[in-house]
């Protein structure tokens, strides 16, 4: 198991996200037990494990989502590229513009397709129209969803298929330039056409930004991710190189969980 | 955590899969066995039993392999359950081979028992040593597989040179006897072949031992020094 002299750290020198003795709790519950990892910049990084081995978790304190929540502390470092994500007083919503996140139900707004993309652009740039109109097609087209909706950027959000929509939930938060992008299980209620998609896009995004997804598939982890955190109970239990893990991992309990041992 | 996989299909699978593995080796064991025998007895009966055999283990290496294609498409296998099925693939051509070998030494036994048996002087009984060693070779390499036991894996392939040695051994005194007395040139190049194919057993009983190895350890051994293989091995 882990313990602070004994981070996983992936080879890259550089790192976006480096966590440090983190604990987290829901009210008296430990989620999360002396986690210490580096998340590689501009890498995928996938966290697996079974339902709440607290991989949710994990990703939701590196935006403080948690912190919308009473009783829900984290306590330990999350350094984001030398800032302690964790301290009092951060500016919480700049942080979730610059580390984004997209969930598991896409959750586009009830708003136009361009509204959706402008709304959160206004809140941090003041922009001209056609300054506006460039930075929705820029983050459309780094959706791969620009050539689809071009000519209906005044429909509804809702009214796209459900793999448009997690399309779009990505173009929303790439609009403001984040350098982290967060991704809760985000091809889960998707069909395999639409997850293929979204991996094809996560794999383009990764030489610009840093990427970290949270999947139940083991093979998306498999095919998506230059890294795999493996989770259990709140532990990080194995952490490596993608293909290293999937060929020979360190650990019996991964390989137990990877092969489909786990009972 | 339990060894077995969720899916007792899954299970059932890769059983049936390294169970055909070693009835494939334990027929082409017998087949070199048996036709080293026809060789020694000029024995064109046991010689025609074992080119019967051919067809059979051909058809087991396709078999198997389609099984074990079929498993990885459908499983997605992962670590030791890919590197199980990685190593068996390589592990039935080369036991496919052994079969090849062991029809080469009938083939010889049939051309023998045609034109006479060769002179006393012939190095008969370095054969048989030799192919002694290679048969007992390929079923400690076999017992290695069925009981994926690395120490086991490790020890076929410290004794390979064993077989080596032996095989230039007969090499050399055939070479003395075909310069000695050339009417004994035809069946000296013969035996030569048997002994050739002999050490070829030994080579795929070491190429056994390699693939066990890297379905338990998961390091690839091959061609790598004795020196290595024993660090990872043990």
């Amino acid at each position: 198991m882990n313990n602070a002299s004994n981070t996983a750290s992936p080879a890259q020198a550089k790192n976006a996200l480096e966590i440090r003795q983190l604990n987290f709790y829901y009210g008296k519950f430990q989620g999360l037990k002396n986690i210490n990892l580096d998340i590689a910049e501009r890498r995928v990084t996938a966290f697996i494990g079974p339902s709440g081995c607290g991989k949710s978790t994990l990703l939701r304190t590196f935006n403080r989502m948690y912190s919308l929540y009473p009783g829900q502390r984290a306590e330990g470092q999350i350094s984001f590229y030398g800032e302690n994500i964790l301290d009092e007083g951060r500016d919480l919503n700049l942080l979730r513009a610059r580390i984004g996140m997209v969930f598991q139900k896409p959750t586009p707004f009830p708003m136009s397709i361009y509204d959706n993309i402008a709304f959160g652009v206004k809140l941090y740039e003041t922009l001209s129209r056609s300054e506006m109109d460039d930075r929705v097609e820029w983050a459309l087209s780094k959706a791969a969803l620009w050539k689809e909706v071009k000519d209906k950027l005044n429909q509804s959000g809702l009214s796209l298929s459900g793999g448009q929509q997690q399309r779009l939930c990505i173009a929303r938060s790439v609009a403001v330039k984040p350098s982290v992008l967060l991704l809760d299980e985000p091809t889960s209620a998707l069909d395999p056409i639409s997850t293929g998609k979204i991996e094809e896009l996560v794999d383009e995004l990764k030489s610009e930004y840093t990427i970290a997804i949270v999947t139940h598939n083991m093979q998306q982890a498999a095919r998506c991710s230059d890294y795999t955190a493996y989770m259990y109970l709140g532990d990080l239990v194995e952490f490596g190189e993608t293909s290293n893990i999937f060929m020979k991992p360190e650990r019996k309990e991964t390989e137990d969980y990877i092969t489909g041992r786990f009972g | 955590m339990s060894d077995k996989h969720l899916s007792t299909q899954f299970d059932a699978e890769l059983s049936s899969v390294s169970t055909r593995v070693l009835e494939m080796g334990g027929l082409v064991e017998s087949q070199v066995f048996q036709a080293i025998g026809a060789l020694m007895s000029v024995d064109t009966e046991a010689a025609e039993a074992v080119l019967g055999e051919e067809e059979r283990v051909n058809r087991m290496e396709v078999e198997v392999d389609r099984d074990l294609t079929g498993i990885i498409a459908r499983r997605q296998p992962t670590a030791r359950d890919l590197r199980l099925l990685i190593a068996i693939s390589k592990i039935i051509a080369n036991l496919e081979r052994v079969g090849d070998e062991a029809t080469r030494i009938a083939r010889v036994a049939q051309r023998l028992s045609a034109v006479g048996m060769p002179g006393r002087r012939l190095p008969l009984t370095d054969l048989k040593f030799e192919s002694e060693l290679a048969v007992a070779q390929l079923r400690k390499a076999l017992d290695a597989f069925a009981r994926l036991d690395t120490r086991v894996a490790l020890e076929v392939l410290k004794s390979d040179d064993q077989i080596d040695q032996e095989f230039e051994g007969m090499m050399r005194k055939l070479i003395t006897y075909m310069m000695e007395d050339p009417r004994t040139i035809s069946s000296s190049i013969d035996l030569l072949f048997v002994a050739k194919a002999v050490e070829r057993v030994g080579d795929h009983a070491k190429n056994l031992a390699e693939a066990v190895i890297y379905i338990v350890k998961g390091a690839d051994v091959r061609h790598t020094s004795m020196e290595n293989i024993e660090s990872v091995a043990k």
